[in-house]
């Protein structure tokens, strides 16, 4: 397998997972409230956005 | 009428049409072949064809005519996300992965059981079922909530339903799902619960899940913040360590006891298990358990698809049995209708429709993703329920029908539990039935009811069969742990939902009992929530005929009941639409659902048969009661047993009502549009052009 195929897997496998939020919060962050400060830090980030991401039906049968 | 995308009804060249020629002919032959084969054994790489043709059908030719002609889907509109992108809820996200979001959500145990359950009645009545009802009815469900959903910003099912069809409606959708979630969880919890009574393998494998799921917890919160992919890791690693670790525990004479629990105990301790992670905090247990378990079941399953197609095990069930006359020992109740109510998931599912207008259409960066998460999503869903089909068909009839029969229906005892399943025509002894559970680890396999040890014995053959024998009694706990794994985190997050809805009903009576940070408001709503469907799975482990047989019809009823009330929100809108002329896409699938939901609710009801009828069963007992026929010490869970039987009854009365009033108002807010009065006003947010269209290259 060519390493862009798995580069791009991986990045597939990153996103399906979350494990990559606080990177694309920080892409967000800076193209949109650059100019409020400073953002979350990882730890952070991650304590608001679980907390927040259960209220609502998460699973099915 | 203009239909604004060039999706192509028909194929465009003569080796397009030749193909497709080729494939239709093929799934005839399949479908044929499975639904005319009178042999010994069939093998399941038909039934893998038959889906995959049908599917391959349905997804090429229905859903792009539903996608053009019908919902008329419009990439050149912007989705909420694009819109409303806040880098948070709403994210424009590549279509796979939404895709793959979409299909953890909506596959849970569900699938997987019911069709275990359904093969009584032989491999053809639900073969045939999953397959028709996905591509006509499923599919469809799933396909147009997700469009009106994201038409409607992601508004809920409940919230669609009172903005189309006005406050009846709304309330009847709300109570409805309230309802679903308390039956949905007290099954599921009886069905663990029935896989690791007498087993301390299981039960300990199952109670090592939970501190794993804590540890990662704190892994993905303290130690490596956010590192989902690492922590995952690790928590699985720990699993598969934990599903060896129970075979230890299981010969450990002195530590065994400890995990070795009847029925009702066991129903207790899930029951308090399920207050505990309703009111810790979600990093601490929930969510790491469902990342968890999402890994699992999507590896698993993966893993379960590639066994079946390499091994492609012969299917030694008939394709009918004689319990298609309601006889059945694993639920009572003839093929129509209790074939269409016991598999749900993986041919319609109405608690899809939550998960469509929930999270997903916030994802979409495109209405064109729609076709394939929506439609395909279900696809996928259904392929998992033939999966389930195979494995649990793949056993010997005699075998699947010992473990799955409860004792109160085949005797207590191993000698007459197989001369009485013998006497059906379906061979097996108690040695066959010793030395199959001495190859699981476990101390006996009879009366497992609840589906989840039976697939569990089908996987593991399956699995030790294609990747290495001599494993059985691992891959068998493997099996359970998996089942057990994702039944526990529908439990907690189910619990967590009720609870939020009951808060939310009551915040507006007493606020103090709304607020989510009032710790004394969030245990009293948590306890209602588990004390109601903790009743249910009491009651299940003491009912003589097997819990199952009455709560499984329950939850089947329910779940199509919320198709229903999906279906009568998307025909509403089609009529109000203008679209009369399609409207039978989403109408015929509610006529059926609306027909077996009325049809088994009425046979639950009034039936006179004692195990499908709850009223004659009640006063059958009432009648033995007052007879003296009932040993004295028994008196008192008699009397139980009665009341119990009419809380079910007034339970299936209340969906029955529920689904009619729904059906009642559609008919006459649909027949106001149809005669020029669209009333309340359709709800679709404007048009606006999307800018994702001409700068976004598609990868």
């Amino acid at each position: 397998m060519r390493w862009p195929t798995l580069r791009r897997l991986w990045r597939a496998l990153r996103a399906l997972s979350g494990d990559d939020a606080y990177e694309r919060y920080l892409a967000h962050w800076r193209e949109h409230h650059a100019s409020e400060g400073a953002p979350l830090d990882r730890r952070a980030f991650f304590r608001t956005e679980q907390e927040r991401k259960w209220n609502g039906i998460k699973r099915c049968c | 009428m203009t239909v604004p995308v060039n999706y192509t009804l028909r194929p465009q060249t003569p080796l397009g049409m030749l193909m497709w020629f080729g494939i239709a002919v093929l799934g005839a032959g399949a479908v044929g072949g499975i639904a005319l084969s009178r042999g010994e054994t069939i093998n399941s790489l038909w039934f893998i064809v038959a889906a995959v043709c049908v599917y391959a059908i349905g997804y090429r030719f229905y859903s792009a005519f539903i996608a053009a002609r019908v919902l008329m889907i419009d990439p050149t509109r912007a989705t909420p996300a694009e819109r409303h992108n806040d880098g948070r809820d709403f994210v424009p996200t590549n279509k796979w992965i939404v895709f793959g979001h979409h299909f953890a959500a909506i596959a849970g145990p569900g699938p997987l059981i019911g069709p275990t359950l359904a093969a009584q009645f032989g491999y053809l009545p639900g073969t045939l079922w999953i397959l028709i009802g996905a591509v006509l009815g499923g599919c469809v469900q799933d396909f147009v909530i997700l469009f009106f959903s994201t038409r409607r910003d992601g508004r809920s099912l409940g919230q669609m339903a009172r903005d189309e069809l006005g406050p009846i409606g709304g309330v009847a959708a709300l109570l409805g799902v309230m309802t679903i979630m308390i039956i949905l969880i007290a099954v599921l919890g009886l069905v663990v619960v029935n896989a690791m009574k007498h087993s301390p393998w299981a039960t300990s494998t199952v109670a090592a899940t939970i501190p794993i799921a804590i540890l990662v917890g704190l892994y993905m919160r303290n130690l490596r913040p956010g590192r989902v992919l690492e922590g995952t890791l690790l928590g699985v690693a720990l699993l598969l360590f934990a599903v060896w670790g129970g075979g230890w525990v299981d010969h450990q004479p002195g530590l065994r006891e400890w995990f070795d629990y009847a029925g009702p105990d066991l129903a207790l301790l899930v029951i308090g298990y399920g207050f505990a992670a309703a009111v810790l905090p979600v990093w601490l247990l929930l969510a790491p358990r469902d990342y968890l378990s999402t890994f699992m079941k999507l590896g698993t399953i993966i893993a379960l698809a590639v066994a079946i197609v390499i091994l492609h095990p012969d299917i030694r069930m008939p394709a009918l049995t004689r319990f298609i006359d309601g006889s059945g020992p694993i639920f009572g109740g003839k093929l129509f209708p209790f074939v269409f109510i016991t598999i749900a998931c993986g041919a319609i599912s109405g608690f899809h429709s939550l998960i469509a207008s929930g999270t997903t259409p916030k994802l979409l960066s495109s209405e064109r993703d729609m076709r394939m998460i929506g439609y395909g999503g279900m696809m996928m869903e259904s392929f998992v329920a033939m999966m389930a089909m195979i494995a649990a068909t793949v056993l010997d009839p005699g075998v699947f029908f010992a473990i799955n029969s409860p004792a109160g229906i085949v005797g207590a005892d191993p000698a007459t539990a197989v001369a009485t399943i013998s006497g059906w025509g379906f061979p097996v002894s108690a040695a066959q039935m010793q030395e199959l559970a001495r190859q699981m680890g476990e101390a006996t396999l009879f009366a497992r009811t609840g589906g989840a040890p039976s697939l569990a014995v089908g996987m593991s053959s399956i699995f030790s069969s294609a990747f290495g024998t001599g494993l059985l009694a691992v891959w068998y706990h493997f099996a359970i742990m998996f089942e057990a794994l994702f039944i526990l985190t529908t439990l907690d997050a189910g619990t967590r939902v009720a609870r939020f809805m009951l808060q939310d009903m009551i915040g507006n009576l007493v606020p103090a009992l709304g607020r989510t940070s009032w710790i004394p408001g969030v245990l009293l709503t948590s306890a209602v929530v588990v004390s109601a469907w903790g009743y249910f799975l009491y009651m299940g482990t003491i009912d003589p005929l097997g819990g199952i047989n009455s709560l499984w019809p329950l939850f089947g009823i329910s779940n199509q009941m919320l198709a229903a009330i999906a279906l009568c929100v998307a025909t509403t809108i089609l009529m109000k639409s203008r679209r009369a002329r399609y409207a039978p896409v989403t109408a015929l699938p509610l006529a059926w659902l609306v027909t077996i939901t009325s049809a088994a609710a009425w046979e639950k009801l009034f039936s006179p048969e004692l195990r499908i009828g709850f009223l004659a069963h009640a006063h059958d007992l009432a009648a033995k009661l007052a007879g003296g026929a009932i040993a004295p010490e028994k008196i008192a869970q008699t009397r139980q047993i009665i009341f119990n039987d009419h809380l079910n009854a007034a339970l299936t009365l209340l969906f029955l009502v529920i689904t009619w009033v729904l059906v009642l108002d559609t008919l006459r807010v649909s027949w106001r549009a149809f005669t020029g009065h669209v009333r309340p006003p359709l709800s679709e947010v404007p048009h606006i052009p999307s800018r994702l269209v001409e700068n976004w290259v598609r990868d």
